[in-house]
């Protein structure tokens, strides 16, 4: 008696699914389901994975924050990407969109933190299509700590990529967020969180002012704020700059989606904080 | 000694044919349509969880009639196949036409080589840029693509959902006269569908980057009143 003939002939149609081509899904044993990365382990694409040699002067992304507001979370990066003493981007976003409902703010080796963010929101979409629903935000979290873990060779070459993810969860209804280490450790924070070359002084900042039940407009101020103080104090983190228009990445996450503050919002801020230091 | 017994190809394909075509017969039909928003898929299916219609990619849209676990693995491979390109490429490189060439080669290497064809018929949309560059593939169970324009429809009774149909589509209606030309063309002989039955995704030019969305029981409720 043959095996049943719907999982020999998947075995002989999807033979080796090579790059790009589509094959029937795989047999029960070897089936990756919703997981993008494992299809991409498949097929033999695997990120995160170098070689023995040397560190590299790569540029690295510097200082991002979150703080949880009463209607959810607001989130915010620097603009700048430094390799050594040289500013390699001075528009790079450091806060992207990882799905309707969350963020993920990077910091660390700029090349690898921008392909963890990519495969990040690839993997939130490939799930939802595949499963027809989409991952919890505690999965969401989770799924991003096996990406900074297997990012851990790297990180031990100087390649280290530490994000932040925030998000508006929809059982709890309420905003988390959660912040990481090189080894894919997970820590869930109550109220805010810094990461990145100006964590210290940002984090003071956020530190000293935050207060339970702020509301986001105010979240919005404290996050430039503490990104200020940040680009002045350490060298690596970018201030606002106004000269050729380009202002700190600041979004909001609540129960109507994620949404980016826009830059004539975050000029008037910065105006306000720029006219409490300028000396008359 | 036993000889094998002689089946003359033609005799043998028609046979395959027969039966796939008896078990999409079998289930439940569906219509693919252009409204002035973009592309309506409308499918009479009873199951409020076991999808007919699904989003494969950005602008790139699913539909499948026949047995369910076949177009099912179907969707997840042209899920996989898209977004392993985009991921591979650059999003805009995903196109319908590349999908549907490759789901025409896998249903027709099993139709002809497999013990048992497979009992599918199966839709990929596509949402252009404007109506006239929207993409319809109508894919056959024999991995037969045809090309379809303005509106498709799969299933057993085709050709009379198809004479329906054509009483009723005009180029431009909204959704909800779409949904209701659609309707009206699924229920021949003395069939009615009800509203609860129907299952409606659209694929819609509102500048969002994912343009795959349903249509809720409560919107298509009011479709029928």
């Amino acid at each position: 008696m043959p095996k049943s003939s719907f999982a020999t002939m998947c075995k002989r149609v999807a033979n080796r699914p090579s790059l790009s081509r589509m094959s029937m899904p795989f047999r029960l044993d070897d089936d990756p389901g919703a997981n993008f990365s494992a299809l991409l382990h498949r097929i033999g694409l695997s990120p995160f994975e170098v070689g023995s040699h040397g560190s590299l002067a790569v540029p690295h992304a510097t200082t991002c924050v979150a703080i949880r507001t009463a209607d959810g979370v607001v989130m915010g990066g620097d603009r700048r990407a430094t390799s050594g003493n040289l500013i390699s981007h001075r528009e790079m976003e450091k806060v992207v969109e990882a799905d309707q409902f969350s963020g993920v703010a990077i910091a660390g080796a700029a090349g690898p933190a921008m392909e963890m963010v990519k495969l990040f929101q690839l993997q939130i979409e490939h799930y939802e299509k595949v499963e027809g629903v989409s991952l919890s935000l505690e999965g969401k979290a989770n799924q991003l700590s096996m990406f900074v873990r297997s990012n851990l060779p790297a990180a031990m070459q100087g390649f280290m990529v530490v994000p932040i993810f925030a998000g508006y969860d929809h059982v709890t209804e309420r905003g988390r967020l959660w912040d990481y280490d090189a080894t894919g450790g997970r820590y869930e924070e109550r109220d805010f969180v810094a990461t990145g070359s100006g964590m210290l002084h940002a984090g003071a900042v956020l530190r000293m002012a935050w207060k339970r039940d702020l509301s986001t407009s105010a979240a919005v101020e404290l996050v430039s704020r503490a990104l200020w103080e940040a680009a002045d104090a350490d060298s690596a983190t970018g201030g606002p700059d106004t000269t050729r228009g380009i202002f700190p990445t600041v979004a909001i996450i609540t129960a109507s989606g994620f949404a980016r503050v826009g830059d004539d919002l975050l000029a008037r801020v910065y105006q306000e904080i720029a006219e409490g230091v300028v000396r008359p | 000694m036993s000889m094998p017994f002689y089946v003359a190809p033609e005799q043998m394909m028609k046979d395959r044919a027969d039966f796939a075509r008896k078990g999409i017969a079998r289930g439940k039909s569906l219509v693919a349509l252009q409204f002035d928003e973009g592309i309506a898929i409308v499918a009479e299916n009873p199951s409020n969880t076991l999808r007919k219609v699904s989003e494969i990619y950005d602008r790139i849209a699913f539909a499948g009639v026949g047995k369910y676990t076949e177009y099912d693995q179907l969707r997840v491979a042209g899920i996989r196949a898209a977004d392993l390109k985009g991921y591979q490429f650059s999003r805009l490189d995903v196109d319908a036409r590349s999908l549907a060439n490759q789901y025409a080669q896998i249903i027709g290497q099993i139709f002809t080589h497999e013990v048992k064809p497979l009992e599918v018929e199966i839709l990929v949309a596509e949402l252009g840029g404007t109506a006239d560059r929207d993409q319809l593939f109508h894919i056959l169970y024999d991995g037969t693509v045809i090309d379809e324009q303005q509106y498709s429809v799969l299933g057993g009774d085709a050709d009379a959902i198809q004479v329906r149909l054509k009483e009723q589509f005009a180029p431009g209606m909204n959704l909800t006269a779409a949904v209701k030309s659609a309707v009206y063309a699924l229920s021949t002989g003395d069939k009615t569908v009800d509203s609860e039955d129907v299952e409606v995704a659209v694929l819609r030019r509102d500048g969002d980057r994912r343009c795959f969305s349903r249509v809720p029981d409560s919107a298509i409720a009011e479709c029928f009143s």
